[in-house]
């Protein structure tokens, strides 16, 4: 009855999918699940297990963060949406045929490759992207063989931001902060055998510019045993600009400042900003095969505010360091041929989330926007995609006379191409484990890295 | 149970919200809950509140308040005032509604959820923080 009623009726239910399960992916299809009633909403994640960089990308020791899966979970379970795991868009499936089957693809896929530094060196062992060195303590399945040699006492870390500061925070914390969060037990285990005891976090401009945000910048300056190093003289005449600064960066710079005078002198362990240096070239030890320190260029900052440039200059230092790590950002890949991109800035040209000259595509989250912003920046910015899409289907810019197979005609391809999904029900078995194997150690899950593995108990 | 007299009784208060299209909903709560409790219990439709679920990790829970209300209230952790900072709209007497908690004193109070469009400032402001 239903169906005659609906072959009738003028318009069919509107048919969207979302490439991606991370934030972007999620919270779209909230929205869209929320104001139209009669929208079906399929998602379309490349991996067995749903979430993004909410599972691999926050830090262990922010739990709170992660709360946000309570609500994707709450999405996942919504009568008209459904989770497809295991299906990567653009080798399993193409853009077009999703664009064939649905009446808005959303491509949510976010930013999942590395920016180089491109410095001579970069491939010497003890150098790592700091996507894959998260990756590694976060339980990427693609980084669990990453093994880094912690055994020197100097670190180096490249980028002042978030990830940045993530990074140094590991490295530093003491074991027993740790223990208890889902970090791999490969990553502990190396953690616990750690021999680095001073992180260098460095930056190509100055301390107005760098740019964690203060919560990440008051953790660092609380790890116990831990005590900041940061140069009197880089801070020099910073007191005067305070009071013209914008209220989130007075704060951020008045704690620096009191880092400065602040710390323990007893600690054994130190964390410091060095400012304005851009990295030139990775210094290989003697066997010419590993990293031994790292040469950079000092700059010279010119304009000023948030627009300040780093120029460098001819002077050069080398610092020793048997750990590297470039945080310098993350981007978005292209994973469909078919579909724009904008290789200069590394994301899917648009105009608010809709796709430059192709009717029917959006975008959200890090691939719309570019690979900065907190979770609620991405929420943000999926509400607005997904209220863009409502209005084309309200204005008739997207036709919904048009009847759509949606996921009936893609789990069609998927299976003639021998490709399984795991479905959201799935992945629930897969958590279940996870949290099984976590609990005789206290911890919240201890994550599968293996994704046959995974795989094996989804279908189990 | 007879033999744990709660130190304050709870009581009714009533607050004001102007939600993101300019619309204004009463409810009545109970003191102490706070400004996000009551948002959830209500079922208060503001897209996206509370998405770390009042742990101080997400700044979806920002509120404007009136300034005799804000002065009111006291002072705010440094904690919260880290993700204040993070906030789309920050105002003067901007609180997280995590933190606030309802009182007697507050009876009547005006909170307006802020619009979340993108904006371009924010957004170059954040720049490369990750
Ligand atoms: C190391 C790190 C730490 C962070 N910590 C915090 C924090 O503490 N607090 C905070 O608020 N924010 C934090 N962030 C920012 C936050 O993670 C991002 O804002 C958010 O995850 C971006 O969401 P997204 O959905 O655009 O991308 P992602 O989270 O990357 O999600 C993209 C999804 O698409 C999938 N995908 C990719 N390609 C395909 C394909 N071809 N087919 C199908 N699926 C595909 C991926 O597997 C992934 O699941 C952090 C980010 C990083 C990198
Ligand atoms: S709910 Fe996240 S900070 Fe209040």
């Amino acid at each position: 009855a239903a169906d005659g009623w609906r072959g009738l009726s003028s318009a069919s239910s509107p048919r969207v999918c979302v490439v991606g399960g991370g934030p972007a992916g999620f919270y779209t299809a909230q929205q869209l699940l929320k104001a139209r009633q009669d929208a079906l909403v399929d998602i379309y994640e490349r991996l067995p297990v749903p979430f993004g960089l909410v599972r691999f990308g926050v830090a262990p020791d922010h739990p709170e963060v992660k709360n946000v899966i309570n609500t994707f979970t709450q999405t996942a379970h919504h009568e008209r949406c459904s989770f497809h795991g295991n299906v990567n868009v653009g080798r399993d499936v193409s853009v077009e045929e999703l664009r064939q089957a649905y009446h808005a693809v959303v491509l949510s896929n976010g930013a999942e490759a590395n920016r180089p530094m491109g410095i001579p060196g970069e491939n010497l062992s003890g150098v790592f992207a700091a996507k894959d060195f998260v990756g590694w303590y976060n339980g990427i399945p693609a980084n669990k063989e990453l093994c880094p040699d912690l055994s020197c006492e100097t670190a180096v870390i490249l980028g002042q931001g978030n990830v940045a500061l993530d990074v140094a925070r590991i490295l530093l914390s003491p074991l027993d902060m740790l223990k208890a969060t889902d970090i791999t037990q490969h990553a502990l285990n190396a953690l616990a055998g750690s021999g680095v005891r001073r992180v260098l976090i460095v930056g190509r401009r100055g301390p107005l510019q760098i740019a964690c945000t203060i919560k990440e910048l008051r953790e660092l300056g609380n790890l116990p045993n831990t005590r900041p190093e940061l140069l009197l003289g880089d801070l020099e005449g910073i007191e005067e600009t305070l009071k013209d600064l914008p209220r989130p960066r007075k704060r951020l710079t008045e704690l620096l400042l009191k880092a400065v005078n602040g710390g323990d002198n007893k600690a054994e362990k130190s964390w410091s900003f060095r400012f304005c240096r851009s990295p030139v070239e990775v210094l290989a030890g003697a066997d010419g095969k590993r990293a031994a320190g790292i040469r950079l260029a000092l700059n010279k900052l010119e304009g000023s505010g948030e627009n300040v440039r780093a120029v460098p200059t001819d002077q050069l230092e080398d610092v020793n360091c048997g750990l590297i790590i470039s945080s310098i950002g993350y981007k978005s890949i292209l994973i469909d041929p078919a579909v724009p991109f904008d290789p200069r800035r590394s994301v899917v040209p648009n105009d608010m989330g809709r796709v430059q000259d192709a009717p029917g595509l959006y975008c959200s989250g890090w691939v719309k926007r570019g690979p900065t912003g907190v979770i609620a920046t991405t929420m943000n910015d999926s509400f607005d995609t997904a209220h863009v899409i409502l209005q084309d289907m309200e204005s008739g810019l997207l036709d919904l006379s048009i009847k759509k197979p949606g996921a009936q005609a893609i789990s069609g391809l998927l299976q003639t191409r021998g490709v399984r999904t795991v479905l959201f029900s799935e992945w629930e078995k897969i958590n279940a484990e996870e949290e099984r194997r976590g609990k005789p150690h206290g911890k919240p899950r201890e994550k599968l890295l293996d994704v046959e593995e995974m795989l094996q108990i989804a279908w189990s | 149970n007879t033999f744990t007299l709660p130190l304050r009784t709870e009581e009714k208060v009533t607050i004001n919200f102007v939600n993101r299209d300019g619309k204004k909903i009463s409810v009545t709560a109970l003191t102490g809950n706070s400004i996000l409790d009551v948002v959830v219990d209500q079922n208060l439709d503001f897209d996206g509140f509370g998405a770390c679920e009042g742990t101080l990790a997400c700044s979806t829970c920002h509120v404007i308040l009136e300034e005799d209300v804000y002065k009111k209230l006291g002072s705010i952790s440094d904690e919260e005032m880290d993700m204040l900072d993070l906030a789309y709209g920050l105002t003067d007497t901007s609180r997280l509604g995590c933190q606030v908690c309802l009182r007697k004193d507050l009876e009547g109070m005006l909170l307006r959820v802020p619009e979340t469009v993108a904006d371009a400032r924010v957004d170059s402001q954040q720049e490369s923080s990750t």
